[in-house]
């Protein structure tokens, strides 16, 4: 039970972190749910954050998977409202509020100044997904041939993910056997 | 600012016609990019919206805190359909990519992490990597104009990952002084 309320805790703050994208909850939420709670591996969560980019929909929707390692049913729909309604809540009122802000004169410099610092949350939670998924050379070829193929084609990025881990999986074969 | 359309927009969908809609792109929006699925979706197929107001909507989902995809259903439900049309078009959104992640979360505990699970998920968590630095480039793009910009970004990076200051921290440090480096000065006054 204290398990839920912790996972609540936890996923109503990571939601407020969200600026950006899931991304730039990444660090915090790494901090929190292995290094803290230790609900989770660190190679357990990064494994969860990237089957979560194959799955459609929202790109975090990885949090009912943390959910279901804590807390099974109960604890994916904890950390679900406890991820989406707090911003849900706050989207819903402000995005009221924004198109009556049109002409205000903050509203550029808030958009402008606060895309550079999501940019930067990104950024860093990529360096720190990086540190654990790219263990090796052979790993940094595999997100240089994705980043250049999604970066020059307009393929569907579910295709050279999929192909990772069949990359993956084949270096599993070569290395056992 | 009102343009002249060509043709009547379509009258409001019922809520039922709003989830369904949302539920079908929260099924079939994979491999990210939920963005260009939304406006397929709901400007050229439903014609629920027109682009300028696709837009305005985007960037509001994108300056809050919260996923796009998420903030655009719940902006467009609002917009539709008041505030059941915001939770509906949340739900339809969510639901599939959910159910999807629960299941993976069971089947992972349940013997699905053997090496063989392991290796494909090291291959695509390398893969994702690269996903995520395209993302990066194309926020950047459309969001960097100024040298000042790209120093906001390396500093929050650098203090984030590297000296570990918790994100609330660097978010509120960093944001306020790029909001006041943008602020409005005098020559924006018409």
């Amino acid at each position: 039970m204290k398990n839920l309320w912790d996972l609540a805790g936890v996923f109503a703050y990571l939601s407020l972190l969200t600026v950006g994208g899931g991304m730039a909850a990444f660090p915090e939420m790494k901090e929190l749910t292995v290094d803290t709670y230790h609900w989770l591996t660190f190679p357990e969560l990064l494994h969860f954050y990237s089957l979560g980019q194959l799955a459609p929909g929202p790109n975090m929707m990885m949090v009912a998977s943390i959910g279901v390692v804590v807390g099974h049913i109960p604890g994916a729909l904890v950390a679900l409202v406890a991820f989406f309604l707090p911003t849900g809540l706050l989207t819903f009122f402000i995005g009221r509020l924004w198109t009556h802000l049109a002409t205000w004169r903050w509203r550029p410099s808030i958009q402008a100044g606060l895309g550079s610092v999501a940019v930067g949350l990104v950024l860093a939670g990529a360096i720190i997904m990086g540190r654990g998924a790219i263990t090796d050379l052979f790993f940094g070829v595999i997100s240089l041939v994705v980043f250049l193929l999604l970066w020059r084609t307009k393929i569907n990025p579910a295709y050279p993910i999929v192909a990772s881990g069949l990359v993956g999986m084949a270096l599993h074969y070569f290395t056992t056997t | 600012m009102s343009v002249a359309d060509t043709s009547p927009p379509p009258p409001p969908p019922s809520l039922g016609k709003l989830f369904w809609v949302f539920l079908v792109m929260g099924a079939t929006s994979l491999g990210g990019g939920v963005v260009g699925y939304l406006r397929t979706g709901l400007v050229v197929r439903q014609r629920w919206l027109d682009d300028l107001s696709f837009v305005e909507l985007l960037s509001i989902s994108q300056t809050l805190p919260g996923l796009n995809a998420t903030n655009m259903s719940i902006l467009v439900g609002d917009r539709l359909r008041g505030g059941m049309g915001a939770i509906v078009a949340t739900l339809g959104m969510c639901l599939p990519g959910a159910s999807l992640m629960i299941a993976a979360g069971f089947a992972y505990g349940a013997g699905g992490d053997g090496p063989w699970s392991k290796a494909f998920l090291h291959g695509i968590a390398a893969g994702a990597v690269g996903l995520i630095v395209v993302v990066l480039v194309q926020l950047g793009a459309k969001t960097l104009r100024t040298l000042a910009d790209y120093v906001f970004v390396v500093l929050t990076a650098v203090a984030v990952a590297f000296f570990k200051v918790p994100v609330p921290y660097a978010l509120i440090v960093a944001g306020i002084v790029a909001i006041w480096w943008h602020r409005p000065r005098d020559k924006d006054v018409p």
